[in-house]
């Protein structure tokens, strides 16, 4: 109860009309960061941040976490309409959010992703709101090993067994680990499979590879079947908002289990990238309909976004809670804390009690603010998609390039992207499966440094991996994730088995 | 099914194969420099080389089981030559664009692409493209440079004229 | 020894008012400093304190940016800096990365590549462990090393300064300490406070947090000379209180600079504009802040007394590196 009057406190603190100015600007700002693949949340925090430096502590938060929601929101634009991820936890949302969008259902698909959107940061603030020190404690217990087996659990769900063209999927996944591990290695410090090759040595970074996997190879894919688009007679108006909203609550299973894979992943840090992948994995695994992932199903929208952004809020906790920060964003936002004189920890809970609670009370209303706006902005991107081909076209092959550059301020990675666009546009050709090749270069790294931190604080010993109760359970959850196809397959089997015997009886 | 077969292309098999045989390549060239700097298991855990080897082991087995499986494959069109002429449309546009960001910078090679590119395969007329064309350069750059204040690749025109 | 610092002064403040004589140099364009680290780590936030010090007092006339480029431990930055020789709107942000990256990496660069402008100040590196740790000093520490107890330290990278220190550590207790590498000072901060490992050797901005919060506890401090700040950051203690390593029988001392350098071929006026420009910067309001925040040792250099600090500091990098065995092969 002490936390819901603090919360009120907040809510005086944070409804100004200032406030909400500062709001609206960083929303907005935020969904611009957004859609610009290669503008990040990061940049945007960070670029405002010296603006910051006079304003009070508490506007500045609240300016700077809003462009955070704004940015979280806009990833998802891009990604439905031009199969661009705009942000790299939006990848999973182009799985079924472009197909959506070439069905002429792009409102359809970004009301829904917003939506998520909406409803995953809304579960990530409330865990923030009641949980914050309990939880924060349980982030303490993330030694190397669990956090590979965390990793290893988001590979496992999203990947599985079954299925055809395993050795492609073998090999996808491979070139993905390979291309992670290109340049220098944090465990060992030495330089791998660089060639002595400077552009090599920064290794490859994951969303240039991704804007040209996607989005490059999507536009030769178009140009192959002629000059035109296929999203054009998208419906424009706010009444899809509506009858979208009102198809929701039968995806209820689907939304409570990304919040809370998204909420996991947020605070252990795993992060909202592979929360994202791990979210539509499981939603993938357990609906109805996952035969038909892929293909433009709702849940395919709503899984994804809800988990990256459930994610994205939980990973704001670390960062209050112990000074840590479960994000690139929060990093920069830390460094933000501290430059207004705070100090984040326990303490601040403490000693800055209507800072804290004023930003939480924020985090509600920033989105609550961004999701009016986005869902007003619909109507507005839906109608891009009517812009003739020979116009768009180049505009995203430019913003693809400007995203490349962006990414490390490199002129080499456009031409990277270029070469990824050509390979991406093969891949789907010859049906190499692209979605574990990008998890790999994602999680890759990360995936391969904690196993060996592991082993090396172990002196050297497996063991590690089954040493505690949360490792062990976390492995356990994994390989049985790994095995589900074949164990569904086997009960499918005996079902039939026994349906067939009592028919003959 | 009549008329794929008097359209001609390039045939599925051979671009499997050749996508094969590259992969093979680069898992051998990846082994090669994982091997040779250690790719054993050392007395405190693996080496750095030790999982990108066995990876690679595995992509060259992989690959190699998809290099038989084509050779088996029915013959098919992975491309046609009508559709590789539209992909090349945009392609080769696009890499003269990449090389003319190192050369003109990014704000001249955008405009130019996408001026071109409107008149071109758009057929709209010259003047509207080039407005369309300006106006998204300057709005790129008030976005990036001004606003965000971040720097993106400049050539001779940025530098004449002071930006 | 005072006469000789009394002539670098001197000499100092000439070259400098020789350089506010002549700069006839201003910068036409954004400044761009590149900081060779992540958003949100040490030298980021530096390079943003001044960025906003600047910004905030109208310093200079063209706006100031900042670019991260962390790839490779900083040898991308440090190659792109070597890269664009004669570029007078290019600044590095640097720490002792600046020997370490090449020396273990064989990158084909060096600071003799780039241009001196100063340096703003030493960072301190302590030995930490967590709150109920057994060990009360780092004697004790040492000690349980010597025993054969598995203790592990964590700090930032690999063969950078932490694992370094670490090495130093072992080599002069004469006993087996894993040194762990993990992504950066938070995370490793982080890990120290879950009790992964035993100890971490991060500096007094990484832990500062943990360390507030009951979940880290300094043991002692690898300088020379105890800290100034006296300001109680616990209940009970202030950087001032904790004790140098020397005190509890560890000889080895580690500081790190923290500078700002240019692209090799820029012309002297180029450089002196910079040099005045954080002489600016170190007197204004947020530069102090950021210092006594961060616990930043204050020692500005620039001109020759930057180069020869440079000098002798790459010499005692390099001896340590070779002897613990992180020179590239």
């Amino acid at each position: 109860m002490e936390n819901l009057n603090d919360l009120l406190n907040g809510f005086y603190v944070a409804l100004s009309f200032k406030n909400i100015g500062f709001m609206i600007i960083g929303v907005l700002l935020g969904i611009v960061v957004g859609v610009l693949p290669g503008l990040g949340g990061p940049n945007g925090v960070a670029i405002l941040l010296p603006l910051t430096f006079g304003m009070e502590p508490v506007s500045a938060i609240i300016l700077l976490t809003s462009l955070y929601w704004g940015a979280l929101f806009g990833g998802a634009i891009t990604s439905i309409l031009f199969n661009i991820p705009g942000e790299a936890w939006s990848v999973a949302t182009t799985f079924d959010g472009y197909p959506m969008a070439q069905q002429g259902r792009a409102a359809e698909a970004l009301t829904l992703a917003f939506t998520a959107s909406f409803i995953g940061a809304l579960a990530g603030v409330i865990l923030i709101t009641f949980v914050a020190p309990l939880v924060a404690s349980f982030a303490l217990k993330f030694g190397p090993a669990e956090y590979f087996a965390v990793f290893f659990l988001t590979f496992c769900s999203f990947i599985g067994l079954g299925k055809d063209k395993r050795s492609k999927i073998l090999v996808s996944l491979c070139i993905g680990f390979l291309l992670a591990a290109v340049g220098l290695d944090s465990v060992s410090g030495d330089l791998r499979m660089t060639f002595d090759n400077p552009q090599l040595l920064r290794g490859f970074d994951f969303l240039v590879v991704v804007i040209g996997l996607f989005g490059v190879s999507e536009i030769l894919v178009t140009m192959e079947e002629g000059l035109a688009f296929k999203g054009k007679k998208a419906a424009i108006d706010l009444k899809v908002v509506l009858k979208t909203w009102a198809s929701l609550p039968k995806y209820w299973l689907t939304l409570i289990r990304s919040s809370l894979v998204g909420l996991w992943m947020g605070v252990t840090p795993g992060g909202a990238i592979a929360a994202s992948f791990m979210g539509y994995g499981l939603a993938k695994r357990f609906s109805p309909n996952g035969d038909k992932f892929g293909t433009g199903e709702t849940e395919g929208v709503l899984a994804p976004e809800t988990s990256a952004h459930a994610a994205g809020t939980a990973a704001l906790l670390p960062m209050l809670a112990l000074g840590i920060p479960g994000s690139a964003t929060a990093a920069v936002l830390l460094g933000g804390l501290l430059i207004w004189g705070l100090q984040p920890g326990p303490l601040l809970f403490v000693e800055q009690k209507s800072f804290v609670w004023g930003l939480i009370a924020s985090m509600y209303l920033g989105n609550i603010v961004g999701l009016i706006i986005v869902l007003a902005t619909v109507p507005l991107f839906a109608a891009i998609l009517r812009i003739p081909f020979s116009v768009v076209a180049p505009i995203i092959l430019i913003i693809c390039a400007i995203g490349a550059y962006t990414v490390r301020n490199s002129g080499f990675d456009i031409w990277e992207m270029v070469i990824f666009g050509i390979i991406g546009y093969i891949f789907k050709k010859l049906d190499y499966p692209i979605a574990p090749l990008v998890l790999a270069i994602v999680l890759g790294d990360r995936t391969e440094s904690s196993f060996r931190q592991a082993i090396l604080g172990y002196e050297g010993s497996l063991s590690v991996f089954w040493s505690n109760g949360l490792v062990g359970s976390l492995m356990v959850i994994a390989l049985l994730l790994l095995f589900w196809p074949i164990v569904t397959e086997q009960i499918a089997a005996l079902r039939r088995r026994r349906a067939s015997a009592s028919s003959a009886s | 099914m009549e008329d794929t077969q008097a359209e001609r292309g390039i045939s599925r098999r051979t671009v499997e194969l050749t996508v094969a045989c590259l992969f093979l390549l680069l898992s051998v060239v990846a082994f090669y420099d994982n091997y040779t700097r250690g790719a054993g298991w050392a007395s405190d855990g693996p080496q750095s080389g030790y999982f990108p080897a066995r990876l690679a082991v595995i992509m060259f087995l992989g690959s190699a089981f998809t290099f038989v499986v084509a050779l088996r494959a029915k013959p098919e069109i992975f491309v046609t030559y009508e559709q590789l002429v539209r992909i090349s449309k945009v392609l080769i546009p696009l890499i003269i664009f990449t090389i003319g960001i190192d050369w003109f910078g990014i704000y001249l090679s955008s405009a130019l692409f996408l001026a071109i590119f409107m008149v071109w395969l758009g057929e709209f007329s010259v003047a509207r493209s080039c407005v369309s064309a300006v106006a998204f350069v300057v709005a790129t750059f008030l976005i990036f440079e001004i606003w965000f204040q971040v720097p993106l690749p400049k050539g001779p025109v940025e530098a004449l004229l002071g930006l | 020894m005072e006469i000789k610092g009394l002539t670098l002064v001197v000499s100092a403040c000439a070259l400098s008012i020789c350089g506010t004589a002549s700069a006839a140099w201003e910068p036409t364009k954004p400044i761009e400093i590149v900081v060779p680290f992540a958003p949100g780590g040490a030298s980021d936030q530096m390079a943003r304190t001044i960025q906003g010090a600047i910004t905030k007092n109208n310093l200079t006339k063209t706006p100031v940016i900042v670019v991260n480029k962390p790839a490779a431990a900083g040898g991308e930055a440090m190659l792109e800096i070597k890269a664009a020789k004669g570029d007078a709107h290019k600044l590095l942000t640097t720490s002792s990365g600046l020997y370490m990256t090449p020396l273990s990496s064989k990158l084909p660069v060096s600071w003799r590549d780039f241009t001196p402008v100063a340096m703003l100040a030493q960072d301190e590196f302590l030995l930490w462990t967590y709150n109920d740790a057994p060990y009360k000093t780092a004697a004790d520490l040492m000690a349980a090393a010597k025993t054969g107890q598995n203790i592990r330290i964590g700090g930032a990278g690999s063969k950078r300064e932490d694992h370094l220190i670490t090495w130093a550590l072992g080599d002069e207790a004469a006993a087996k300490i894993t040194y762990i590498p993990y992504a950066g000072g938070g995370p490793t901060s982080v890990q120290l406070a879950g009790k992964h490992i035993e100890g971490s050797t991060g500096n007094p901005s990484e832990e500062i947090a943990s360390w507030r919060a009951g979940n880290a506890r300094p043991l002692c401090l690898l300088s020379p000379k105890r800290m100034a700040y006296k300001e109680k950051i616990t209940d009970t203690t202030a950087w001032s209180d904790i004790p140098i390593c020397a005190e509890q029988g560890i000889k080895f001392t580690y500081n790190m600079l923290r500078g700002m350098f240019m692209p090799g071929g820029v012309s002297n006026e180029q450089r002196d504009f910079y040099v005045d420009l954080f002489k600016k910067v170190q007197d204004t309001a947020e530069w102090k802040e950021y210092l006594a925040r961060t616990a930043l040792l204050p020692d500005f250099r620039s001109g020759a007394a930057f180069v020869e600090f440079l000098t002798v500091d790459e010499q005692r990098h390099k001896d340590l590196m070779d002897k613990a065995g992180f020179l590239a092969r």
